[in-house]
């Protein structure tokens, strides 16, 4: 299977995940694109700032993308991940994964970006229009 | 032994910065060493489940550590 992780500081760009699963033996690509929100429990955000342990997420998404395989007849699978300063609106996180048909790639993508939320060591801080900065546990 | 203490997130916040070397006595396990951290830096049992990794690999049962190794502090993570 082939794959693709990305942990970077420039913006995300969904249609390069896609077009990187896109294979001839899949009828299915599905994508999952996480934006930044406008608020966290009603308080307005005004932006987020995140950090990665890179070489280990690395590793850790690696991981999770073999266990999707153990689980899915997937193809192919695209993570890319951004990191530094975002402003609402904006991708943090991009998983495509491709297969034969839809519901192994439906499964599979949401089986990555839950198990990217639990393990994977990348942190968020968020800066409130309010002064507010808090460092998130929460996902 | 000289180990590379790395922290992340509310850890980093804790302890002040994302690198240091610790000397610490040979054979110390990396139960021995999240002990003595949360004894110097009393703020970080306020993090809930905090997590170790060895060389870049969360450890589940402690486990001796070496000279040279990357311990991290890792906080409950919030990517996505």
């Amino acid at each position: 299977m082939k794959s693709t992780i990305r942990i970077t500081d420039s913006v995300l760009d969904p249609e390069e995940c896609r077009r990187f699963v896109a294979d001839n033996r899949c009828g299915g690509q599905t994508l999952f694109a996480g934006a930044v929100r406008d608020n966290t429990q009603g308080k307005k955000v005004g932006y987020l700032e995140y950090e990665a342990y890179i070489p280990m997420a690395e590793k850790e998404l690696a991981r999770i993308i073999r266990a999707s395989r153990e689980k899915w007849p997937i193809v192919k699978v695209a993570i890319h991940h951004r990191v530094g300063t975002l402003h609402v609106g904006e991708l943090a996180v991009v998983v495509a994964v491709s297969a034969a048909h839809r519901q192994a790639a439906f499964e599979a993508c949401m089986y990555l970006i839950d198990e990217l939320k639990k393990d994977v060591p990348i942190w968020k801080k968020e800066f409130f229009k309010d002064g507010e900065v808090v460092v998130s546990d929460r996902a | 032994m000289k180990i590379d203490l790395l922290a992340f997130g509310p850890s980093k916040e804790i302890i002040g910065q994302q690198k240091t070397t610790l000397e610490l006595p040979e054979g110390c396990t990396s139960d021995e060493l999240k002990a003595d951290l949360l004894e110097r830096y009393p703020a970080l049992g306020n993090v809930d489940s905090l997590r170790i990794a060895v060389n870049e690999t969360y450890v589940i049962e402690s486990v001796a550590l070496s000279e040279g190794d990357e311990v991290a502090i890792i906080p409950p993570v919030s990517g996505g």
